[in-house]
């Protein structure tokens, strides 16, 4: 039987947080009434001409930079060239045979040692508008009663980051855009948040025989509008393929979108004809030539990387929790929160769990009232201190009230209740004995719920273990 | 009262001395144009509207209707642009107007500059004022023929292969294609990138160069301009120390007409009197070469930028129940028949597979051609030529045969892939039509082609009035 070895490759576009579009000096915004954010250059009115935006050319030395590129001394802007409504030309400037960055690499941490993503390219482009079809089916063009424009988002700089197929799980891929996307917010040039659209990604996916090193014709996924549907999309292609293989049947290049409601993927209509681009030269720009101080001078100010981070907080905690608080952003207050005097993975764990469960911007934390809630974390009651974790973020916060109450550590007071719980939940405490020792958790919780979040969890724990075992 | 005003002699220069003496109000002299129009332009067709008031204190200006113009409809000669109304002047416009100069009105072209009679306009051909049955060139041939027949002091024109220049020699004027760089093309609308610049067009070299002197220099809203040398307004009336190159292939063509030839010779000879040294070169590339790589460079940028008029956001719309048969039926209706072969052969050029072999190609034949010119430039300060091979021809004669309509742009078009300088002057009559010399200058080689061209206008003494008009 063969074993198969999934091939993927990402697509990602990320949008520029830049005060002005790509060509034009219009603002970039979310949530601007439609076409407020317009002018002749990005409506393509006749004679207007492109002017490229010098921040979104920095800002893309300085993530190729980020990603280990090659910056290209001379980058050229081409035309793409197709008709649709929310491209207003008539055609995309987008860097086409010379790209701002080549031949990069990111190496993602993995238990074990580095996995190396090779990153083919990074290029700028203008985005495209955004076009709503009324009427007709799926909000498809075709059939549509009307299609609406709001060129508001057109003229948006983007970068287009293509990977190597050098990904080999829909796990390890997700884990590569956490570590993308963080590093992307704090090189501070875009959100990069996927819900609002600023970060996009497609999957091209292929499968292979283990061992082998050949590339099976891929399949492209789109519409994958958050990590985990990213993670999804991909299993549940790289099962399809496999399948279709095992079958003795042959995978067909096509284009996918991954609908997350039922976790399935919809094979998009096939295209009459090829693409034709047209791609040539954008005669209205000359080719960016970064000056080697600018690159140099971005590439002394690069911050120390987030990979760079994981590896370095690895020898202090473990892999998984140093990658959690790194890939949150929230690595720089847990070493102010350990500075302070809080044990190391108890700071990792209440920050990466309950400080991030209660929505707190880690930013506005003070480190040295976290450092006295970890440690008090214990002895209070439970409902104190996750009421006292979600106010950390208020200000002039102080955990000394809360550190004044006590948790229920009192034996004899809470014996009888675990009694009680564990008489009410027979089921479960066969099922703990029979070997599902993860039940634990079950009856902590309840006698927690029962005693209104006082009890102490860690003597109820102990407690219920004894009952058990007994 | 002011004094009679002869429009058909009356220089920019000395209007604008009129103006500065006040003997005589920006008014009158507008009102003067504007009553020489209502006179001849019935018969010669030269605006596509005029402005009945003067909207600056000084001269007057026409402008060609690629020019937009904040507020004044502005079509190129197409129907796809009826009633288009531009919100922003072009930067030419805007100088224009910054410099006091008032609009007279919109000047005929071919449609989108795609012609070399104006037989191309869908508003009409325009005539040539020294006779009728005959063209007056193109595609600028509204503001050249507008200017000889004394319905404007000067206007602006563009040119792309020779569209100001070929129009300056059939209506025996003066016209200037500058340095490509050296005039924004910011709201001009476009043909073809790469080749388009806007220049003036007068009765005298001195009333080009200063009105050069108004427009040019670099544009924040055009990344292809650049700062280029002030201009000086010539005075010498000799050529010593000017070293003339006479370019064989340019100027032994078979197919320039004799009286074409003999009245070049003439001019060339009387320079070689003013003082000049006169030597034969050799551009055998150029000539070869440069009409078939122009119409594939110019064609294929074409195809691109005529892409936008797709009837979303502005001009006349053909409706339809889809948008892709929107867009089919109202490019369809609003494209006449030579912007639509131009698209046609500039999307096949483009084509994936004819890419390399066509607009691949026309560029490196390109590059050999700019070496070529700067090889022969090493030897001499101007190149001359007659502009074009014939002289005026008769209305309708080679509308119907695009090749030999494009090879009315022989002579021209070498220098203008070239982004060179070329002055076009008045050097006689053959068979009692004007015939132009071309005078080319190295990159920014302006103010020297200026004085080569006032010493030989000086000298020639050549009447611009068309003989039927005096």
């Amino acid at each position: 039987m063969t074993t198969w070895e999934p091939v993927i490759g990402l697509e990602i576009h990320v949008q520029l947080k830049t005060r002005t579009k790509m060509f034009c000096r219009c603002p970039v915004g979310f949530g601007a009434a439609p076409n407020t954010q317009t002018c002749p250059v990005c409506l393509g009115f006749p004679g207007a001409l492109p002017v490229p935006n010098r921040t979104a050319i920095e800002w893309v030395v300085k993530l190729g930079l980020a990603l280990g590129c090659e910056i290209a001394p001379r980058a050229v802007f081409a035309r793409k060239n197709y008709f649709y409504p929310d491209l207003p030309k008539g055609y995309q400037i987008s860097q086409y045979d010379l790209p701002s960055c080549i031949d990069g690499k990111v190496l993602l941490p993995t238990a074990e040692g580095d996995r190396v993503i090779g990153i083919v390219r990074a290029h700028l482009e203008e985005d495209a508008a955004k076009t709503v079809h009324v009427g007709g089916r799926s909000g498809r063009i075709g059939g549509a009663e009307a299609s609406l424009v709001d060129y508001n988002r057109g003229g948006t700089p983007l970068v287009e980051i293509v990977t190597a197929p050098d990904i080999r799980s829909a796990d390890e891929a997700k884990r590569f855009l956490q570590l993308l996307r963080q590093t992307i917010v704090e090189l501070g040039v875009s959100d990069a948040e996927m819900e609002k659209g600023t970060l996009r990604v497609d999957a091209n996916v292929s499968v292979r025989p283990e061992g082998s090193d050949e590339l099976r014709t891929r399949t492209e996924i789109k519409n994958m509008n958050s990590f985990n549907f990213i993670a999804r999309g991909i299993e549940a292609e790289v099962e399809r393929q496999i399948g279709v293989w095992e079958s003795g049947g042959e995978v067909v290049q096509q284009t996918y979108d991954f609908d997350a409601g039922s976790g399935t993927l919809t094979a998009r209509r096939a295209k009459e004809e090829a693409d034709d681009y047209r791609y040539f030269p954008e005669p209205d720009l000359v080719p960016v030539e970064p000056e080697r101080e600018l690159v140099e001078r971005l590439r002394t100010e690069l911050p120390e990387l987030p990979a760079d981070r994981i590896r370095r907080l690895e020898e202090e905690l473990d892999l998984e929790r140093a990658t959690v608080l790194v890939t949150g952003g929230l690595d720089r207050l847990w070493g102010e929160t350990v500075g302070a005097g809080a044990d190391r993975v108890a700071a990792a764990n209440v920050i990466a769990n309950a400080l991030v469960g209660a929505g707190v911007d880690p930013g506005a934390v003070p480190p040295s009232e976290l450092a006295k809630l970890v440690e008090a974390r214990d002895r209070i009651p439970r409902a104190a201190f996750d009421e006292a974790i979600a106010s950390l973020g208020d200000p002039g916060f102080s955990a000394d009230p809360y550190l004044a109450q006590e948790a229920v550590s009192d034996t004899a007071e809470l014996e009888p209740i675990v009694a009680r719980i564990l008489e009410a939940n027979p089921g479960q405490v066969e099922a703990y004995r029979g070997g599902k020792e993860g039940l634990l958790g079950f009856f902590v919780g309840q006698v927690m719920k029962e005693t209104d979040g006082k009890a102490n969890p860690r003597v109820v724990s102990e407690l219920v273990r004894e009952k058990l075992s007994a | 009262m002011a004094p009679a005003i002869d429009t058909l002699r009356l220089t920019a220069e000395e209007a604008v001395g009129l103006l500065e003496r006040r003997e005589l109000s920006a008014a009158e002299l507008h009102r003067a144009y504007l009553d020489a129009i209502g006179e001849r332009d019935d018969e010669l067709h030269c605006y596509l509207r005029t402005l009945e008031e003067p909207d600056g204190e000084g001269v007057p200006i026409a402008l060609k209707d690629v020019i937009s113009t904040k507020g004044v409809e502005t079509t190129a000669g197409s129907r796809i642009l009826a009633g288009y109304v531009p919100v922003k002047d072009s930067t030419v416009a805007a100088r224009c107007r910054a410099a006091g100069l008032s609009l007279l009105g919109k000047t005929n072209t071919d449609e989108f500059a795609m012609g070399s009679s104006t037989e191309n306009s869908a508003y009409g051909p325009s005539r040539n004022p020294w006779d009728p049955t005959r063209v007056p060139g193109g595609s600028g041939g509204g503001s050249a023929a507008a200017v000889s027949a004394g319905l404007a002091p000067w206007a602006l024109g563009s040119d792309t292969g020779g569209s100001i220049k070929q129009p300056s020699a059939l209506c025996g004027n003066v016209g200037l294609r500058p340095t490509y760089g050296t005039v924004s093309r910011s709201g001009i609308v476009a043909f073809a990138s790469s080749l388009d610049q806007v220049g003036p067009v007068g009765k005298t070299v001195r009333d080009v160069a200063l009105l050069l002197s108004i427009v040019a220099g670099r544009d924040p809203d055009d990344s292809t301009t650049v700062d280029s040398p002030p201009v000086e307004l010539p005075t010498a009336e000799d050529l010593t120390g000017i070293r003339l190159g006479v370019p064989r292939e340019l100027n032994e063509h078979p197919g320039i007409e004799p009286g074409v030839r003999e009245a070049v010779a003439r001019a060339i000879a009387l320079a070689e009197e003013l003082g000049a040294e006169v030597g034969e070169c050799e551009l055998p590339r150029s000539v070869e070469y440069g009409l078939p790589c122009y119409y594939l460079i110019a064609p294929a940028e074409a195809s691109s930028n005529l892409a936008r008029y797709d009837g979303v956001r502005y001009g006349p719309r053909v409706d339809a129940p889809s948008y892709r048969e929107m867009v089919e039926r109202t490019r369809d209706e609003g494209f006449g028949a030579e912007p639509k072969r131009r698209i046609m052969l500039g999307t096949y050029a483009l084509s994936a597979g004819y890419y390399d072999a066509y607009y691949g190609q026309a560029q490196k034949v390109r590059t050999l051609i700019i070496e070529e010119h700067r090889a022969a430039f090493e030897r001499f300060d101007a190149l001359v030529s007659p502009t074009s091979p014939t002289v005026a021809f008769p209305v309708g004669e080679r509308a119907a045969d695009p090749l030999a309509m494009y090879a009315s742009d022989l002579l021209t078009i070498p220098s203008c892939l070239a982004g060179l300088p070329g002055l076009s002057i008045p050097c006689g009559l053959a068979d009692g039509l004007p015939v132009g010399l071309q005078v080319v200058g190295p990159q920014f080689g302006e103010n020297t082609i200026f004085r080569v061209g006032h010493a030989l206008e000086r000298a020639l003494a050549f009447d611009t009035v068309p003989e039927r008009l005096r």
